[in-house]
């Protein structure tokens, strides 16, 4: 386990707790610190409870745990709220000198600095920038560098000039000062620096990111939390490389923006959460039926209904994997941390275009809003490879005419994949329809035409099926007899779990899996363990179904739906329990 | 196969199923005139249609084509057109799927004036669900689900058009072939978004809107006063509840498509066989 730091902001929405954490979160890692945030935020504009978390390492770290070092209290609230992560050797940062917080009681043993905040910032130039006051406090009690504040600063307000650039650094340096004067204490926490270069992102700008590197030229979509980051991302880069963001008048309009798009021959994604995806999903069965290649995201929250937009949950699993009327042959890919939110986006793009169908990249809200910290090249461009599948161009078209010389561009071949004319080629000519139709794309009821168009676009993804690799990732120990599979963004936090779990002797085989359809069999697997337990983030366990029925097997399972994530040391804990318990297995 | 292109050329193989005497016959028939007129051909064509009697166009036609779900049509149209600005693309739909399903989807495509062509085939009824009111239906029709009539007022879809900023209105008839061929084409000259709403009779479920129910209370605006690049007696037209116009009822010949204003002009589909040049830029703005 990485010797690490817990940080935190906190206040109310609208005090400027997620700028202020990011750019703390920018200085640790711009000097050389590994980086993984999160945060805990309402669905409102302001007020209300909100936080901004940092664990920071030089090692890296890729989940949350129990346990909060240093907490900057804007509230009496935030302190409340935090309680139980908080412990004895805590030091809580707050501003004794505002009225609502003159009486607060610090809890237990911690330590409180009360640093007057608001009335350092009003002598650095203004009240506004108490928050990074609150900083240059922090970089004190750790011993961190405040020049690696500095170069956050000037990234983040640079474009509002020197001046207030200046103003910032030097609210920091008064916080800084303010308590090593104040304070003769000697704190147990000491920052290291590395000269290690890192980036820093989410899964939103990773997903977005990995769409441009992908060619894709074509986003429409409607703002919804956790999966407006994407589209905004996207929006002011994607025109740079001649691409157009749009945003629709709903999610019906913006799914058929990005189908009409693709149609057209662009690279062409959506991307939405829970209450969007249901809306869209009567158009899921037209993107398979007329064989688009579509990229269709998912980012994931609380459900159902509006749920709690801003909470974690892996509640749509079913709804990627069987959403829409009819049989619909897609794939449902799920990235595990942010770094695969690229790599899966550009994979996304090449199976979609390869087997001409839908493809969901089922992503969740606390990989979407993670800020992690990457080695630049986990983000390689040169490694991005585009396969646009069967194209045919003009020359290649006669080969796929009928004895009419029409295009026939649901033509049923070996592999189930049919030759693509984009619009514009010569003596191509065709329609698409969402009707079952021909080779030609024609409307027909015709019996054995239905059997066979259904069979060739199940065919693909058989074909998909034997030419993938869809292997999933293995961590701890391969001969344990104790099994753990998860999917999507549970991976960092169940490492982490191992290493805790070994601490208790206990040793376990640990499968992620980024791909639930098509998906690795793990049967043999499953039914070689003594112990399967299965870990998601929703209360009925739909991938543990879905291995079940893959297995004809009970497996034991690992569900949290609260809303929060797994955390490393509680994911550990229940595990242990899990194994130690006599639930049912066949 | 540009330079002798037929209207026939727009034609498949397929013969429709439309009712014998169906309004649409004429509709798709002046939209391929107007098409070849217009100096396209099916290569370089796609046409968009949505659910109804009017989604079989694209059947019937010969030309890139997409079919889609009920309501639709338009965001296809749209995704298209902003893809591949060297497309003519062509949407057809039917009042029901135009201004009932699709009704938000029309608003917010007349607002966003891409540069295509929107041709309503208005029969006033549902056909293909054999003959239930539809969001143009007069408030006292009665139908086998309104017995005593609607009850409420017939949508304006011009009037929603002009209120939603539209830069081309029209209306046609589809027996008037002529003058039917030449709106037509005039909303495809037409840089950004053209609509037209064409009176298509459904000769099999709706008695009162009939041939010679247009034919008698047809005004075409060629002969009024009426000048199209005037919005106020445009506005007066259209809300004229007493009268049924065919012409060109506002055109705002200033009107920059959405392609335009966005700086679009590329095909999407040409990308390079990796990541674009400039994309670790992308990587390091993170540092």
């Amino acid at each position: 386990m990485p010797d690490d730091l817990n940080w935190a902001i906190g206040g109310e929405a609208g005090d400027g707790i997620d700028s202020t954490g990011k750019i703390f979160a920018q200085a640790l890692s711009r000097a050389g610190r590994h980086v993984f945030t999160s945060k805990d935020f309402a669905s409102r504009i302001r007020g209300g409870y909100t936080a901004y978390k940092i664990r920071s390492a030089t090692d890296r770290v890729e989940s949350v745990v129990d346990r909060l070092d240093i907490l900057v209290a804007l509230t009496e609230r935030t302190i409340d709220e935090n309680l139980d992560e908080l412990h004895d050797d805590s030091v809580i940062i707050y501003d004794g000198e505002r009225t609502e917080m003159e009486d607060i009681e610090i809890p237990g043993d911690m330590t409180g600095l009360s640093v007057p905040l608001q009335r350092l910032a009003e002598e650095a130039g203004g009240a506004i920038m108490q928050n990074i006051v609150a900083l240059g406090a922090a970089c004190e009690v750790t011993n961190f560098p405040i020049e690696n504040l500095d170069s956050a600063l000037e990234k983040k307000f640079g474009a509002k000039g020197e001046s207030i650039v200046d103003n910032n650094k030097e609210a920091a340096r008064k916080g800084q000062e303010f308590v090593a004067d104040e304070f003769d204490h000697e704190f147990d926490y000491d920052l290291d620096t590395t000269d290690n270069d890192y980036v820093l992102l989410n899964g939103d700008q990773a997903i977005g990111m990995g769409a441009i590197a992908a060619g894709c030229r074509f986003y429409a979509g409607y703002p919804i939390t956790p999966a407006t980051d994407v589209m905004e991302y996207l929006t002011g880069r994607i025109e740079q490389f001649g691409g157009e963001v749009v945003q629709a008048e709903d999610e019906l309009s913006a799914i058929n923006m990005a189908l009409g798009a693709a149609r057209a021959g662009a690279r062409s994604m959506t991307a939405t959460s829970g209450p969007g995806i249901d809306l869209m999903t009567e158009t899921f069965g037209l993107v398979a039926t007329s064989e688009t290649p579509l990229v269709i995201a998912d980012v994931m929250r609380s459900g159902p209904s509006t749920g709690m937009p801003t909470k974690q949950e892996q509640g749509d699993l079913n709804m990627t994997l069987y959403g829409g009327h009819g049989e619909i042959p897609r794939f449902v890919v799920a990235p595990t941390n942010v770094a695969e939110c690229f790599q899966k986006t550009v994979e996304a793009f090449n199976l979609a275009e390869k087997y001409q169908t839908p493809v969901f990249l089922l992503a969740d809200l606390s990989m979407a809003v993670t800020e992690q910290t990457f080695e630049p090249e986990t983000f390689d461009m040169d490694a991005v490879e585009i396969d646009r599948g069967k194209i045919v161009d003009d020359d290649e078209v006669e080969a796929w005419t009928d004895e009419r010389d029409r295009f026939q561009p649901h033509f049923s071949t070996a592999d189930g994949i049919s030759p693509r004319a984009l619009p514009g080629t010569e003596n191509a000519a065709h329609m698409s329809t969402g009707l079952e139709h021909n080779a030609l794309g024609r409307r027909t009821e015709d019996t054995d035409v239905r059997i066979e168009q259904v069979d060739k676009r199940n065919r693909k993804v058989q074909t998909a099926q034997e030419e993938e690799d869809w292997s999933p990732r293995e961590y701890g120990n391969p001969d344990s007899n104790n099994l753990v599979i998860s999917w999507g963004s549970n991976e960092g936090a169940m490492r982490e779990a191992l290493d805790y779990l070994e601490e208790d002797d206990i040793d376990v085989r640990f499968l992620s899996v980024p791909y639930i359809f098509p998906r690795p069999d793990l049967s043999d697997d499953i039914e070689s363990a003594d112990e399967v337990i299965v870990v998601e983030c929703n209360a009925n366990g739909q991938f543990a179904d879905v291995l079940e029925h893959d297995a004809l097997t009970r497996v034991k399972r690992v569900n949290k739906y609260n809303g929060v994530r797994f955390k490393a040391d509680e994911l550990a804990e229940e595990i242990k329990q899990k194994l130690q318990s006599e639930e049912v297995k066949a | 196969m540009s330079s002798e292109v037929r209207f026939t050329d727009f034609k498949s193989d397929k013969q429709p199923t439309w009712c014998p005497g169906c309004g649409d016959f004429g509709t798709m028939n002046g939209m391929m005139k107007a098409l070849a007129n217009t100096g396209n051909d099916p290569d370089n064509t796609f046409v968009v249609a949505g659910i109804g009697c009017s989604g079989k166009i694209g059947t019937y036609m010969h030309s890139y084509a997409l079919h889609g779900v009920h309501g639709r049509a338009l965001p296809v149209g749209t995704g298209v057109k902003l893809a591949n600005p060297d497309l003519e693309v062509m949407v057809a739909g039917g009042d029901g799927d135009g201004y009932s399903i699709g009704a938000g989807h029309f608003i917010h495509a007349v607002r966003r004036n891409v540069d295509m062509t929107y041709v309503v085939m208005d029969n006033r009824i549902y056909g293909l669900t054999k003959g239930q009111a539809s969001p143009t239906s007069r408030e006292d029709f009665e139908t086998s689900t309104t017995p005593e009539g609607p009850k409420q007022p017939p949508v304006n879809p011009l009037a929603l058009a002009l209120s939603a900023g539209g830069s081309f209105i029209a209306q046609s008839f589809s027996t008037d072939a002529q003058r039917h061929t030449e709106i037509v084409q005039k909303a495809i000259e037409h840089d950004g978004f053209g609509f037209v709403n064409v009176f298509s009779p459904c000769v099999t479920f709706n008695d009162v809107d009939t041939y010679d129910y247009f034919r008698d209370s047809i005004v075409d605006l060629d002969e009024t006063d009426h000048d199209p690049t005037d919005r106020e007696s445009a506005k007066e037209k259209i809300l004229d509840a007493d009268k049924e116009y065919q012409g060109v009822l506002y055109q705002d010949e200033e009107s920059v498509p959405y392609s335009d204003l966005h700086g679009l002009d590329s095909n999407m589909a040409d990308i390079p066989d990796g990541a674009p040049e400039g994309a670790m830029d992308l990587v390091r703005e993170f540092y």
